[in-house]
């Protein structure tokens, strides 16, 4: 079957003052219809900017998309028009936000937002529209959902606007929906909730789901396929049975390494990654972990290691010692 | 949304009842003496104290105390203060001491000519002030944006006497497209129920009136209108670029609006408050730059006769217009304040 998102090449520059930010590198993967893709890595590593890359969200200047293709559904968003584009976003590709707080436009009502995206993609009256927006609020389960339509966002909670947001990015039924650290900014047990909510969702709906996020905890609840993304590229990508159980790339052996965990003897230290990503003004000619990598080779200096199928495997791991990592599985 | 009207209304009271505090207090701290003003330097005691017992300014300024003394309640409280708040209780304004004509009927005749010019600036103002802000900050650091801003920190300097005496330079005296000065030339006349000779010209049908109205109020209202348009342009802008980085800009993208919704429909509401704000602020510049302006093009409205009232210490017109200006001020802030809550529902449930 044909995948219903295809990215390949994706390269996003940042044109700044002091030189070119090297934002996205040379991205490329696949993700099928119904798939929940997390995308994990530090902040900064272009998770982010990637995902608005592929929606054209990048602010022009400085932020320009320089290379790539992504495809969707049999059609290259990166060809189309901004208008064209405008019939994508929020009707087959739908994002949420990091932070609900700020994510919701506070001088309108929250049916009203919800409404909108539904009005301008749907051809509905008012009047069917602002049903369904309270049959959506129903379905991300606020109580008395159709009651508070007319509430304005601060009578919201966090976790009850991020579930707004979700309904809002429901609201078309999207092929694909992106949620850019949708937890992030919310209690642990609201996160839970969200997740939750997420979960059952995607069972009812079967949209596809990209899960950006840096909280590798997330992402093994829910995902089916992981990319893990360091310095602007994909360095280890596949089903997340593999990256947890036989991870191949030292960066990612050391994300898992640094996730505390209940079982751990008391007084056990947290391992973490010594220094610091780098510069993405000035990245490396090689690979871009080498400087931080205990593995670290004259080779992986000189030249960046490309992203290599491991044998028979939904898995793929851009290092160049990864056979010799084998076996390195997570504790 | 009523009970917040309400409340923001009864506020006013004790704000105005200040204003005439105030007013009264330092008008009389300015040394000179209404009574020498209007009798010269050579008047004998005798008629400069029967001046200034006619006019009560022989009464003490808040209370007698020497009345308290005696016993004498009713003396304690006959006093210059007491005595001009209990007449402004019943809308009396008291009589010009130089000109004996009542102080409300000359702000009757006066202060539609004010009204009628501080409108017509403050409608140029905005009307082109906000659109100029909206485009520069659609359009940051385009050429559009540079002249336009340029053009507004041009305007925001720029000295009004000064604006106004170019205006009548060369649109006047060279060109002679336009009267000098006044509000109608002879043998016009307008009359009305708003005493605003533009509308009332209109409203009778009157064109060749409201032609001669236009041509007299277009060059002070410009004058008047220079300084709040580059204010509000700039505002307008900086506004709009703050709001343009919100996260719900970047949603509202996200949801497929293009690029004059996002502009007009989430972020002009949003940015919009701060701009109310300077707007009602402005309100209060403009009455004070319409002393300037209607000295220079002889605006027959209640800025110049204030001034001259001041000079003259003649208390009654002085009291009486600023209170009038200080009224509408507050007014103006007041309805900023009923707008505030209109545009932003956070506002209203505090």
């Amino acid at each position: 079957m044909k995948h219903l998102l295809e990215v390949k090449n994706l390269e996003t520059r940042f044109y700044m003052q002091d030189g070119v930010v090297k934002a996205v590198n040379n991205v490329s993967y696949t993700m099928d219809r119904g798939e929940i893709l997390g995308v994990v890595g530090e902040s900064g590593c272009g998770k982010s900017v990637h995902a608005l890359s592929m929606m054209q969200l990048i602010p022009y200047p400085p932020g320009k998309i320089t290379n790539g293709e992504v495809w969707l559904d049999g059609q290259d968003l990166l060809t189309l028009s901004e208008e064209e584009m405008q019939k994508v976003r929020g009707r087959e590709i739908a994002m949420i936000f990091q932070d609900p707080m700020t994510s919701l436009n506070p001088v309108y009502t929250v049916g009203f937002q919800i409404m909108e995206a539904l009005l301008l993609h749907n051809n509905m009256s008012r009047r069917e529209a602002r049903d369904r927006a309270g049959e959506l609020l129903e379905l991300v389960g606020i109580p008395g959902a159709k009651d508070r339509l007319d509430d304005y966002p601060h009578q919201f909670s966090g976790g009850m606007r991020q579930r707004a947001m979700i309904a809002m990015g429901l609201s078309c039924e999207p092929k694909l929906l992106i949620a850019d650290e949708p937890t992030t900014a919310l209690d642990v047990t609201i996160q839970a909730q969200i997740i939750d909510l997420v979960k059952k969702l995607q069972d009812e709906l079967g949209m596809a789901i990209m899960w950006i996020t840096h909280d590798l905890g997330v992402v093994a609840e829910l995902a089916h396929t992981i990319n893990v993304m360091y310095a602007g590229s994909i360095v280890e990508t596949g089903k997340i049975h593999n990256i947890y159980k036989d991870t191949k790339h030292p960066y990612t052996i050391g994300l898992l390494g640094s996730l505390p965990r209940l079982d751990d003897a008391p007084g056990t230290e947290l391992v973490s990654i010594p220094g610091l990503p780098p510069d993405l003004l000035a990245l490396p000619e090689g690979c871009p972990f080498a400087a931080r990598c205990v593995y670290r080779i004259d080779k992986c200096l000189a030249e960046k290691p490309p992203l290599v199928e491991i044998n028979g495997k939904d898995h793929a791991v851009a290092c160049w010692r990864w056979e010799e990592i084998a076996g390195m599985g997570s504790r | 949304m009523t009970r917040y009207i309400i409340r923001r209304i009864i506020s006013v009271i004790p704000t105005l009842i200040g204003v005439t505090f105030v007013i009264f207090m330092f008008q009389r701290l300015i040394p000179g003496d209404p009574a020498i003003a209007m009798l010269g330097e050579h008047a004998t005691e005798d008629s400069i104290n029967r001046i200034r017992e006619q006019f009560g300014l022989n009464r003490p300024l808040f209370l007698d105390r020497e009345a308290l003394a005696t016993g004498d309640l009713s003396g304690f409280f006959d006093s210059q203060y007491v005595n001009y708040m209990e007449r402004l209780s019943h809308l009396d304004l008291g009589e010009s001491i130089h000109r004996r004509i009542p102080v409300l009927e000359t702000l009757k005749l006066r202060f539609p000519a004010t009204v009628e010019l501080s409108l017509l600036s403050m409608i140029i103002a905005i009307l082109i002030g906000i659109p100029v802000g909206i485009i520069s900050a659609s359009r940051r650091n385009s050429l559009i944006d540079s002249v336009s801003m340029v053009g507004s920190l041009i305007g925001v300097s720029m000295p009004i006497f000064w604006l106004g005496l170019m205006e009548i330079m060369l649109l006047a005296v060279i060109l002679k497209w336009l009267p000098a000065g006044g509000r109608l030339s002879t043998g016009f006349e307008i009359n009305g129920i708003t005493h605003l000779y533009l509308v009332d010209s209109l409203l009778n049908g009157d064109l060749a009136g409201f032609k001669d109205a236009l041509s007299h109020i277009i060059m002070p209202a410009v004058a008047l209108a220079t300084i709040p348009m580059g204010i509000i342009a700039r505002m307008t802008r900086s506004s709009m670029l703050d709001v343009l980085q919100e996260d719900y800009i970047r949603t509202a993208r996200a949801k497929g609006l293009g690029g004059r919704l996002v502009l007009f429909r989430h972020a002009l509401k949003n940015a919009a408050l701060p701009v109310v704000t300077i707007i009602g602020l402005q309100a209060g510049t403009l009455l004070a730059g319409a002393v300037l302006t209607e000295t220079i093009f002889s605006w027959p409205g209640i800025g110049r006769w204030v001034y001259d009232a001041i000079l003259g210490r003649d208390y009654p017109i002085v009291q009486g217009g600023t209170l009038l200006i200080a009224l509408i001020f507050v007014a103006v802030n007041l309805i900023v304040d009923i707008l505030y809550a209109l545009l932003d529902p956070r506002i209203r449930y505090k």
